[in-house]
Protein backbone atom coordinates (compact mmCIF):
# COMPACT_ATOMS: atom_id res chain seq x y z
CA UNK A 1 0.00 0.00 0.00
CA UNK A 2 1.47 3.17 -0.82
CA UNK A 3 1.77 6.34 1.53
CA UNK A 4 -0.32 8.85 -0.24
CA UNK A 5 -3.39 9.19 -1.86
CA UNK A 6 -3.49 11.28 -5.69
CA UNK A 7 -6.60 13.17 -5.49
CA UNK A 8 -7.90 16.33 -7.45
CA UNK A 9 -9.33 18.98 -5.16
CA UNK A 10 -11.05 22.11 -6.76
CA UNK A 11 -12.76 25.21 -5.24
CA UNK A 12 -15.18 27.67 -6.85
CA UNK A 13 -17.88 30.10 -6.47
CA UNK A 14 -15.32 32.74 -4.63
CA UNK A 15 -13.44 30.06 -3.05
CA UNK A 16 -10.56 30.12 -5.20
CA UNK A 17 -9.51 33.41 -4.22
CA UNK A 18 -8.74 31.84 -0.86
CA UNK A 19 -6.45 29.49 -2.51
CA UNK A 20 -4.02 31.88 -5.11
CA UNK A 21 -6.73 32.25 -7.33
CA UNK A 22 -6.33 28.59 -8.29
CA UNK A 23 -9.33 26.58 -9.22
CA UNK A 24 -7.93 23.00 -9.48
CA UNK A 25 -5.74 21.73 -7.01
CA UNK A 26 -4.00 18.02 -7.84
CA UNK A 27 -2.37 17.12 -4.39
CA UNK A 28 -0.77 13.94 -2.81
CA UNK A 29 -2.93 13.52 0.28
CA UNK A 30 -0.94 11.21 3.14
CA UNK A 31 -2.68 8.05 3.33
CA UNK A 32 -2.90 7.75 6.78
CA UNK A 33 -3.63 11.01 9.62
CA UNK A 34 -1.80 11.68 12.57
CA UNK A 35 -3.47 8.84 14.72
CA UNK A 36 -2.57 6.29 12.17
CA UNK A 37 -6.39 6.31 10.46
CA UNK A 38 -7.30 6.09 7.04
CA UNK A 39 -7.35 9.93 5.68
CA UNK A 40 -10.77 11.30 5.65
CA UNK A 41 -12.63 14.36 5.10
CA UNK A 42 -12.15 15.62 8.32
CA UNK A 43 -8.23 15.06 7.69
CA UNK A 44 -8.38 16.94 4.42
CA UNK A 45 -9.91 19.70 5.61
CA UNK A 46 -6.83 20.17 8.15
CA UNK A 47 -4.62 19.06 5.77
CA UNK A 48 -5.86 21.93 3.46
CA UNK A 49 -5.57 24.51 5.89
CA UNK A 50 -2.34 24.09 6.84
CA UNK A 51 -0.50 23.56 3.63
CA UNK A 52 -2.57 24.65 0.87
CA UNK A 53 -4.38 27.60 2.21
CA UNK A 54 -1.97 30.82 2.13
CA UNK A 55 -5.11 33.47 3.13
CA UNK A 56 -5.24 34.07 6.87
CA UNK A 57 -9.13 34.03 6.69
CA UNK A 58 -9.16 30.46 7.82
CA UNK A 59 -12.66 31.35 8.96
CA UNK A 60 -13.89 31.94 5.43
CA UNK A 61 -13.59 28.40 4.59
CA UNK A 62 -13.03 26.30 8.14
CA UNK A 63 -15.24 26.66 11.47
CA UNK A 64 -15.47 25.01 14.00
CA UNK A 65 -13.39 22.04 12.18
CA UNK A 66 -15.91 22.09 9.87
CA UNK A 67 -16.86 23.46 6.63
CA UNK A 68 -18.45 26.48 6.98
CA UNK A 69 -22.08 26.72 6.02
CA UNK A 70 -23.00 27.56 2.80
CA UNK A 71 -19.80 25.82 1.53
CA UNK A 72 -21.29 22.88 -0.46
CA UNK A 73 -18.90 19.76 -0.51
CA UNK A 74 -18.67 17.64 -3.60
CA UNK A 75 -17.28 13.83 -3.60
CA UNK A 76 -17.22 12.48 -7.03
CA UNK A 77 -19.50 15.24 -7.80
CA UNK A 78 -22.76 13.68 -5.25
CA UNK A 79 -23.20 15.18 -2.41
CA UNK A 80 -20.82 14.46 1.06
CA UNK A 81 -23.78 13.94 2.76
CA UNK A 82 -24.58 11.14 0.60
CA UNK A 83 -21.03 9.72 1.28
CA UNK A 84 -21.01 10.35 4.81
CA UNK A 85 -20.07 13.85 5.28
CA UNK A 86 -16.37 14.26 6.69
CA UNK A 87 -16.22 10.65 7.89
CA UNK A 88 -15.73 9.77 4.33
CA UNK A 89 -12.53 7.64 3.17
CA UNK A 90 -10.32 9.49 0.50
CA UNK A 91 -9.66 7.15 -2.90
CA UNK A 92 -7.19 7.54 -5.06
CA UNK A 93 -8.44 9.23 -8.21
CA UNK A 94 -10.82 11.12 -6.32
CA UNK A 95 -12.55 14.32 -7.11
CA UNK A 96 -14.08 16.74 -4.18
CA UNK A 97 -15.28 20.48 -5.40
CA UNK A 98 -15.87 22.75 -2.88
CA UNK A 99 -18.48 25.88 -4.13
CA UNK A 100 -19.44 28.55 -2.41
CA UNK A 101 -22.71 29.57 -2.36
CA UNK A 102 -22.00 32.81 -0.29
CA UNK A 103 -20.78 34.80 -3.11
CA UNK A 104 -22.37 37.12 -4.93
CA UNK A 105 -22.65 38.47 -8.64
CA UNK B 1 -20.73 3.62 1.26
CA UNK B 2 -22.37 1.83 -1.74
CA UNK B 3 -24.14 3.91 -3.96
CA UNK B 4 -27.37 5.70 -3.11
CA UNK B 5 -29.93 4.79 -5.99
CA UNK B 6 -32.22 7.87 -7.27
CA UNK B 7 -35.52 7.94 -5.63
CA UNK B 8 -36.90 9.32 -9.02
CA UNK B 9 -35.74 6.74 -11.66
CA UNK B 10 -35.06 4.29 -9.57
CA UNK B 11 -31.58 3.61 -11.65
CA UNK B 12 -28.83 6.55 -11.59
CA UNK B 13 -27.03 6.94 -8.55
CA UNK B 14 -28.33 9.56 -6.56
CA UNK B 15 -25.81 12.58 -6.18
CA UNK B 16 -27.97 15.43 -5.12
CA UNK B 17 -29.99 15.49 -1.43
CA UNK B 18 -32.79 18.16 -2.07
CA UNK B 19 -33.25 20.67 1.03
CA UNK B 20 -36.64 21.05 1.43
CA UNK B 21 -37.61 17.34 1.48
CA UNK B 22 -33.86 15.10 1.57
CA UNK B 23 -34.99 13.30 -1.53
CA UNK B 24 -31.69 11.50 -2.93
CA UNK B 25 -31.61 12.39 -6.55
CA UNK B 26 -29.51 11.99 -9.86
CA UNK B 27 -28.41 14.79 -11.73
CA UNK B 28 -30.60 14.25 -14.47
CA UNK B 29 -33.49 13.74 -12.84
CA UNK B 30 -32.48 17.10 -10.57
CA UNK B 31 -32.13 19.40 -13.59
CA UNK B 32 -35.30 18.30 -14.66
CA UNK B 33 -37.38 18.61 -11.37
CA UNK B 34 -35.19 22.31 -10.84
CA UNK B 35 -36.96 23.33 -14.25
CA UNK B 36 -40.39 21.80 -13.68
CA UNK B 37 -40.25 23.43 -10.04
CA UNK B 38 -39.75 26.60 -12.17
CA UNK B 39 -42.03 26.11 -14.43
CA UNK B 40 -44.37 25.79 -11.84
CA UNK B 41 -44.06 28.89 -9.93
CA UNK B 42 -43.73 30.60 -13.41
CA UNK B 43 -47.39 29.27 -14.17
CA UNK B 44 -49.62 28.97 -11.35
CA UNK B 45 -48.12 33.02 -10.96
CA UNK B 46 -49.03 33.80 -14.47
CA UNK B 47 -45.81 35.87 -14.80
CA UNK B 48 -45.39 35.97 -18.20
CA UNK B 49 -48.33 36.28 -21.58
CA UNK B 50 -47.34 35.00 -24.86
CA UNK B 51 -45.36 37.12 -26.51
CA UNK B 52 -44.21 39.07 -23.68
CA UNK B 53 -41.01 40.79 -24.32
CA UNK B 54 -38.91 40.57 -20.71
CA UNK B 55 -35.57 41.74 -19.73
CA UNK B 56 -33.30 39.08 -17.25
CA UNK B 57 -31.58 41.62 -15.51
CA UNK B 58 -27.85 39.86 -15.26
CA UNK B 59 -24.73 40.60 -13.70
CA UNK B 60 -23.16 37.23 -14.62
CA UNK B 61 -23.65 35.61 -11.10
CA UNK B 62 -24.53 32.23 -10.34
CA UNK B 63 -28.34 33.53 -10.19
CA UNK B 64 -28.66 35.61 -13.16
CA UNK B 65 -27.19 33.27 -15.07
CA UNK B 66 -29.24 30.25 -13.74
CA UNK B 67 -32.31 32.07 -14.30
CA UNK B 68 -31.36 32.67 -18.13
CA UNK B 69 -30.51 29.15 -18.79
CA UNK B 70 -33.44 28.00 -17.32
CA UNK B 71 -35.66 30.79 -18.97
CA UNK B 72 -34.26 29.40 -22.20
CA UNK B 73 -34.80 26.22 -21.51
CA UNK B 74 -38.78 26.75 -20.24
CA UNK B 75 -39.90 29.35 -23.12
CA UNK B 76 -38.44 26.17 -25.59
CA UNK B 77 -40.18 23.90 -23.78
CA UNK B 78 -43.24 24.68 -22.90
CA UNK B 79 -43.77 27.46 -25.63
CA UNK B 80 -43.77 30.07 -23.65
CA UNK B 81 -43.25 32.67 -26.58
CA UNK B 82 -41.45 34.77 -24.95
CA UNK B 83 -38.79 37.38 -26.37
CA UNK B 84 -36.40 37.39 -23.73
CA UNK B 85 -33.00 39.87 -23.66
CA UNK B 86 -30.27 40.20 -21.19
CA UNK B 87 -30.33 43.05 -19.13
CA UNK B 88 -26.47 44.39 -17.70
CA UNK B 89 -26.00 47.68 -15.41
CA UNK B 90 -22.46 48.50 -15.05
CA UNK B 91 -22.12 50.49 -11.81
CA UNK B 92 -18.91 51.21 -12.48
CA UNK B 93 -16.35 49.77 -10.13
CA UNK B 94 -12.90 49.11 -11.92
CA UNK B 95 -12.12 45.69 -10.86
CA UNK B 96 -15.02 44.27 -10.02
CA UNK B 97 -17.96 44.14 -12.84
CA UNK B 98 -15.36 44.29 -15.71
CA UNK B 99 -15.02 40.55 -15.49
CA UNK B 100 -18.42 39.68 -14.68
CA UNK B 101 -19.58 41.70 -17.81
CA UNK B 102 -17.04 39.61 -19.77
CA UNK B 103 -19.21 36.69 -18.51
CA UNK B 104 -22.94 38.36 -19.11
CA UNK B 105 -21.38 38.79 -22.81
CA UNK B 106 -20.46 35.12 -23.45
CA UNK B 107 -23.80 34.33 -21.99
CA UNK B 108 -25.59 36.58 -24.46
CA UNK B 109 -23.67 34.04 -27.04
CA UNK B 110 -24.46 31.39 -25.28
CA UNK B 111 -27.75 31.85 -24.98
CA UNK B 112 -28.47 33.42 -28.28
CA UNK B 113 -30.30 36.45 -26.34
CA UNK B 114 -29.57 40.36 -27.14
CA UNK B 115 -27.83 41.89 -23.97
CA UNK B 116 -27.96 45.59 -23.01
CA UNK B 117 -25.19 47.11 -21.00
CA UNK B 118 -26.28 50.41 -19.18
CA UNK B 119 -23.64 52.36 -17.02
CA UNK B 120 -24.01 54.50 -14.44
CA UNK B 121 -21.95 56.99 -15.98
CA UNK B 122 -24.24 57.32 -18.61
CA UNK B 123 -27.51 57.31 -16.52
CA UNK B 124 -26.33 59.48 -13.79
CA UNK B 125 -23.21 60.52 -14.75
CA UNK B 126 -21.66 59.36 -11.49
CA UNK B 127 -19.63 56.05 -11.69
CA UNK B 128 -19.49 54.29 -8.17
CA UNK B 129 -15.64 54.75 -8.37
CA UNK B 130 -16.23 58.04 -8.63
CA UNK B 131 -19.15 58.03 -5.60
CA UNK B 132 -16.75 56.39 -3.35
CA UNK B 133 -13.64 59.50 -4.39
CA UNK B 134 -16.09 61.42 -2.97
CA UNK B 135 -17.61 60.19 0.02
CA UNK B 136 -15.45 57.32 0.93
CA UNK B 137 -16.07 53.89 1.38
CA UNK B 138 -18.92 54.02 4.46
CA UNK B 139 -22.26 54.43 3.19
CA UNK B 140 -21.57 54.04 -0.67
CA UNK B 141 -23.82 50.73 -0.80
CA UNK B 142 -26.79 52.97 -0.09
CA UNK B 143 -25.80 55.23 -3.58
CA UNK B 144 -25.27 52.05 -5.47
CA UNK B 145 -28.45 50.40 -4.24
CA UNK B 146 -31.04 53.39 -5.34
CA UNK B 147 -28.78 53.58 -8.33
CA UNK B 148 -29.59 50.36 -9.27
CA UNK B 149 -33.03 49.74 -8.80
CA UNK B 150 -34.31 52.76 -10.81
CA UNK B 151 -31.28 52.08 -13.69
CA UNK B 152 -32.68 48.37 -14.52
CA UNK B 153 -36.18 50.16 -15.22
CA UNK B 154 -34.54 52.50 -17.38
CA UNK B 155 -33.03 50.18 -18.79
CA UNK B 156 -36.05 48.56 -19.60
CA UNK B 157 -37.46 51.16 -20.77
CA UNK B 158 -35.03 51.95 -23.03
CA UNK B 159 -35.68 48.74 -24.63
CA UNK B 160 -39.43 49.38 -24.61
CA UNK B 161 -39.69 46.35 -22.33
CA UNK B 162 -41.93 46.40 -19.51
CA UNK B 163 -41.31 42.96 -17.73
CA UNK B 164 -37.77 42.58 -15.51
CA UNK B 165 -37.01 39.21 -14.49
CA UNK B 166 -34.57 39.48 -11.49
CA UNK B 167 -32.58 36.25 -10.34
CA UNK B 168 -33.54 36.31 -6.29
CA UNK B 169 -33.66 33.32 -5.25
CA UNK B 170 -35.56 31.42 -1.70
CA UNK B 171 -32.31 32.48 0.47
CA UNK B 172 -32.37 35.92 -0.74
CA UNK B 173 -36.19 36.46 0.07
CA UNK B 174 -35.66 34.69 3.49
CA UNK B 175 -32.27 37.07 4.37
CA UNK B 176 -34.93 40.16 3.51
CA UNK B 177 -37.74 38.56 5.54
CA UNK B 178 -35.06 38.33 8.97
CA UNK B 179 -33.97 41.90 7.73
CA UNK B 180 -37.44 43.58 7.81
CA UNK B 181 -38.66 41.47 10.81
CA UNK B 182 -35.57 43.06 13.03
CA UNK B 183 -36.10 45.90 12.10
CA UNK B 184 -40.08 46.02 12.69
CA UNK B 185 -40.59 46.89 8.86
CA UNK B 186 -43.59 45.11 7.99
CA UNK B 187 -44.58 47.00 4.50
CA UNK B 188 -41.12 46.03 3.40
CA UNK B 189 -41.33 42.87 4.33
CA UNK B 190 -44.22 42.16 2.36
CA UNK B 191 -42.89 44.15 -0.43
CA UNK B 192 -39.61 41.65 -0.59
CA UNK B 193 -41.98 38.72 -0.32
CA UNK B 194 -44.30 39.37 -3.11
CA UNK B 195 -43.32 37.40 -6.83
CA UNK B 196 -44.42 40.07 -8.76
CA UNK B 197 -44.09 44.27 -7.98
CA UNK B 198 -45.82 45.90 -9.73
CA UNK B 199 -46.97 49.23 -8.56
CA UNK B 200 -49.97 51.46 -10.09
CA UNK B 201 -47.86 54.44 -11.59
CA UNK B 202 -44.91 52.40 -12.97
CA UNK B 203 -45.53 50.36 -16.42
CA UNK B 204 -42.39 48.33 -15.57
CA UNK B 205 -43.19 44.96 -13.86
CA UNK B 206 -40.55 43.35 -12.18
CA UNK B 207 -40.78 39.42 -11.30
CA UNK B 208 -38.56 36.74 -9.39
CA UNK B 209 -39.18 33.68 -10.70
CA UNK B 210 -36.08 31.44 -8.92
CA UNK B 211 -38.16 33.04 -5.41
CA UNK B 212 -38.93 29.43 -4.49
CA UNK B 213 -35.40 27.71 -5.57
CA UNK B 214 -32.88 27.07 -3.16
CA UNK B 215 -29.56 29.00 -3.71
CA UNK B 216 -27.90 25.30 -2.96
CA UNK B 217 -29.80 24.15 -5.62
CA UNK B 218 -29.07 27.14 -7.81
CA UNK B 219 -25.47 26.48 -7.42
CA UNK B 220 -25.86 22.82 -8.09
CA UNK B 221 -27.34 23.55 -11.09
CA UNK B 222 -25.21 25.86 -12.27
CA UNK B 223 -22.31 23.16 -11.48
CA UNK B 224 -24.09 20.22 -13.22
CA UNK B 225 -25.21 21.59 -16.24
CA UNK B 226 -21.46 23.30 -16.22
CA UNK B 227 -22.48 26.76 -16.89
CA UNK B 228 -20.46 29.70 -17.01
CA UNK B 229 -20.65 32.11 -14.34
CA UNK B 230 -18.66 34.35 -12.50
CA UNK B 231 -18.33 34.65 -8.60
CA UNK B 232 -17.09 38.26 -7.01
CA UNK B 233 -17.52 40.18 -4.17
CA UNK B 234 -17.97 43.78 -4.11
CA UNK B 235 -14.49 45.82 -3.62
CA UNK B 236 -16.33 48.17 -1.63
CA UNK B 237 -17.90 47.22 2.10
CA UNK B 238 -20.18 44.35 2.16
CA UNK B 239 -23.53 45.35 3.33
CA UNK B 240 -22.91 44.40 7.02
CA UNK B 241 -26.86 43.93 8.13
CA UNK B 242 -27.42 41.44 5.29
CA UNK B 243 -24.38 39.79 5.72
CA UNK B 244 -25.53 38.58 9.31
CA UNK B 245 -28.98 37.88 8.48
CA UNK B 246 -27.23 35.65 5.54
CA UNK B 247 -24.86 33.55 8.07
CA UNK B 248 -27.94 32.86 10.08
CA UNK B 249 -30.20 31.65 7.58
CA UNK B 250 -27.33 29.43 6.51
CA UNK B 251 -26.76 28.12 10.15
CA UNK B 252 -30.20 27.28 10.18
CA UNK B 253 -30.15 25.83 7.08
CA UNK B 254 -27.46 23.55 8.23
CA UNK B 255 -29.72 22.50 11.00
CA UNK B 256 -32.82 21.98 9.55
CA UNK B 257 -32.90 22.54 5.93
CA UNK B 258 -36.72 23.32 5.18
CA UNK B 259 -36.27 26.90 7.58
CA UNK B 260 -35.83 28.49 4.07
CA UNK B 261 -38.70 28.10 2.67
CA UNK B 262 -40.52 28.40 5.99
CA UNK B 263 -39.23 31.68 6.59
CA UNK B 264 -40.10 32.37 3.15
CA UNK B 265 -44.24 30.67 3.41
CA UNK B 266 -44.21 32.77 7.07
CA UNK B 267 -43.27 35.79 5.11
CA UNK B 268 -45.79 35.41 2.76
CA UNK B 269 -48.07 34.83 5.34
CA UNK B 270 -46.92 38.48 7.34
CA UNK B 271 -47.21 39.73 3.89
CA UNK B 272 -51.01 38.81 3.93
CA UNK B 273 -51.53 40.77 7.40
CA UNK B 274 -50.28 44.20 5.79
CA UNK B 275 -52.89 46.38 4.51
CA UNK B 276 -52.76 46.54 0.84
CA UNK B 277 -51.08 49.19 -1.23
CA UNK B 278 -54.19 51.48 -2.30
CA UNK B 279 -56.47 50.51 0.42
CA UNK B 280 -57.62 54.48 -0.19
CA UNK B 281 -56.78 56.24 3.47
CA UNK B 282 -53.64 54.59 4.24
CA UNK B 283 -52.00 55.79 0.94
CA UNK B 284 -52.59 59.74 1.82
CA UNK B 285 -50.16 59.50 4.62
CA UNK B 286 -47.17 57.63 2.65
CA UNK B 287 -45.33 60.43 1.39
CA UNK B 288 -44.13 62.08 4.73
CA UNK B 289 -43.96 58.48 6.79
CA UNK B 290 -41.91 56.76 4.29
CA UNK B 291 -39.45 59.86 4.43
CA UNK B 292 -38.50 58.88 8.15
CA UNK B 293 -38.25 54.91 7.15
CA UNK B 294 -34.31 55.31 6.43
CA UNK B 295 -32.08 53.13 5.06
CA UNK B 296 -30.56 51.00 7.34
CA UNK B 297 -34.08 51.22 10.01
CA UNK B 298 -31.95 52.60 13.14
CA UNK B 299 -34.69 55.20 13.58
CA UNK B 300 -37.41 52.30 13.41
CA UNK B 301 -35.78 50.44 16.44
CA UNK B 302 -35.75 53.48 18.75
CA UNK B 303 -39.70 54.00 18.05
CA UNK B 304 -40.39 50.77 17.40
CA UNK B 305 -42.80 50.54 20.39
CA UNK B 306 -45.02 52.71 18.52
CA UNK B 307 -44.73 51.84 15.39
CA UNK B 308 -46.34 48.68 16.36
CA UNK B 309 -48.76 50.19 18.11
CA UNK B 310 -49.87 52.05 15.33
CA UNK B 311 -49.40 48.86 13.07
CA UNK B 312 -51.78 47.39 15.66
CA UNK B 313 -54.44 50.26 14.49
CA UNK B 314 -54.00 49.97 11.42
CA UNK B 315 -54.22 45.66 11.23
CA UNK B 316 -57.17 46.09 13.61
CA UNK B 317 -59.13 48.63 10.89
CA UNK B 318 -57.88 45.91 8.15
CA UNK B 319 -60.99 43.57 7.61
CA UNK B 320 -58.55 40.63 6.14
CA UNK B 321 -56.18 40.77 9.44
CA UNK B 322 -59.20 41.11 11.68
CA UNK B 323 -59.38 37.06 11.97
CA UNK B 324 -55.51 37.38 13.04
CA UNK B 325 -55.42 40.59 14.89
CA UNK B 326 -55.44 38.92 18.69
CA UNK B 327 -52.11 37.13 17.82
CA UNK B 328 -50.28 40.46 17.76
CA UNK B 329 -52.51 42.14 20.98
CA UNK B 330 -50.01 44.96 22.60
CA UNK B 331 -50.12 45.91 26.32
CA UNK B 332 -53.62 48.58 26.31
CA UNK B 333 -51.43 51.43 26.98
CA UNK B 334 -49.09 51.22 23.43
CA UNK B 335 -51.51 53.25 21.35
CA UNK B 336 -52.10 56.68 23.77
CA UNK B 337 -48.22 56.76 23.32
CA UNK B 338 -48.51 56.53 19.46
CA UNK B 339 -51.33 58.87 19.65
CA UNK B 340 -49.27 61.56 21.49
CA UNK B 341 -46.48 61.02 18.39
CA UNK B 342 -49.76 62.05 15.93
CA UNK B 343 -50.72 58.74 15.28
CA UNK B 344 -48.03 57.47 12.50
CA UNK B 345 -49.81 55.63 9.74
CA UNK B 346 -48.30 52.58 8.48
CA UNK B 347 -45.50 53.29 5.91
CA UNK B 348 -47.32 52.47 2.53
CA UNK B 349 -46.26 53.89 -0.46
CA UNK B 350 -47.78 55.80 -3.10
CA UNK B 351 -45.62 56.73 -6.15
CA UNK B 352 -45.97 59.94 -7.96
CA UNK B 353 -43.62 61.45 -10.31
CA UNK B 354 -40.02 62.89 -9.08
CA UNK B 355 -40.18 66.72 -9.92
CA UNK B 356 -36.92 66.31 -11.19
CA UNK B 357 -36.36 63.54 -13.62
CA UNK B 358 -39.64 61.85 -14.20
CA UNK B 359 -39.13 59.09 -12.74
CA UNK B 360 -41.77 57.17 -10.46
CA UNK B 361 -41.05 57.67 -7.03
CA UNK B 362 -42.88 57.92 -3.64
CA UNK B 363 -41.69 61.47 -2.62
CA UNK B 364 -41.55 64.34 -4.34
CA UNK B 365 -37.94 64.01 -5.67
CA UNK B 366 -36.83 60.59 -6.36
CA UNK B 367 -34.13 59.04 -3.83
CA UNK B 368 -31.55 59.11 -6.88
CA UNK B 369 -31.79 62.69 -7.51
CA UNK B 370 -31.94 63.69 -4.17
CA UNK B 371 -28.44 61.68 -3.35
CA UNK B 372 -26.99 63.33 -7.11
CA UNK B 373 -28.29 66.73 -5.67
CA UNK B 374 -25.63 65.86 -2.61
CA UNK B 375 -23.25 64.19 -5.21
CA UNK B 376 -23.41 67.29 -7.50
CA UNK B 377 -23.35 69.92 -5.05
CA UNK B 378 -19.97 68.73 -3.32
CA UNK B 379 -18.05 67.44 -6.65
CA UNK B 380 -15.12 70.18 -6.38
CA UNK B 381 -14.51 68.43 -3.21
CA UNK B 382 -12.94 65.43 -4.08
CA UNK B 383 -9.68 66.75 -4.46
CA UNK B 384 -9.70 67.48 -0.76
CA UNK B 385 -11.20 64.12 0.32
CA UNK B 386 -8.16 62.12 -1.43
CA UNK B 387 -5.90 64.70 0.46
CA UNK B 388 -7.75 63.77 3.70
CA UNK B 389 -7.03 60.03 2.43
CA UNK B 390 -3.39 60.65 1.91
CA UNK B 391 -2.90 62.49 5.41
CA UNK B 392 -4.60 59.35 7.05
CA UNK B 393 -2.25 57.27 5.18
CA UNK B 394 0.80 58.89 6.08
CA UNK B 395 -0.57 58.81 9.90
CA UNK B 396 -0.97 54.96 9.49
CA UNK B 397 2.67 54.88 8.52
CA UNK B 398 3.84 57.12 11.26
CA UNK B 399 2.38 54.90 13.90
CA UNK B 400 4.04 51.76 12.10
CA UNK B 401 7.28 53.65 12.71
CA UNK B 402 6.79 54.56 16.21
CA UNK B 403 6.13 50.87 16.59
CA UNK B 404 9.30 50.02 14.97
CA UNK B 405 11.19 52.17 17.32
CA UNK B 406 9.24 50.48 20.17
CA UNK B 407 10.43 47.22 19.08
CA UNK B 408 14.33 48.37 18.65
CA UNK B 409 14.98 49.67 22.14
Amino acid sequence: MSDSIPITVEFTGGLEILFANERQHKISLPARSGDGNPSNIAYLLQYLVDNLMKDQRKDMFIMEDNVRPGILVLINDADWELEGEENYELQPGDNIVFVSTLHGG
Amino acid sequence: MAPTTCVNCKEARAVIIRPKNRQKICRACFLHIFETEVHETITSANLFFPGERVAIGASGGKDSTVLAAVLKTLNERYNYGLDLCLLSIDEGIRGYRDDSLETVKRNAVQYEMPLEILGYGELYGWTMDQVVAQIGKKGNCTYCGVFRRQALDRGAAKLGIKHVVTGHNADDVAETVMMNLLRGDLPRLSRGTSIVTDSGASDIKRSKPLKYAYEKEIVLYAHHRQLDYFTTECIYSPEAFRGSARTLIKDLEKIRPSSILDIVKSGEDMAALVPNQDSGKNGQAATAEDESAGGCGSANGRSSGGEMAAMEEQLASNEDAGSRETEIKLPKTAPKKAGKAGKPAIKTQTLQHCEKCGYMSSQAICKACMLLDGLNRNRPKTEINIGMEDEEGSSTLMRQMEKIQLTNS
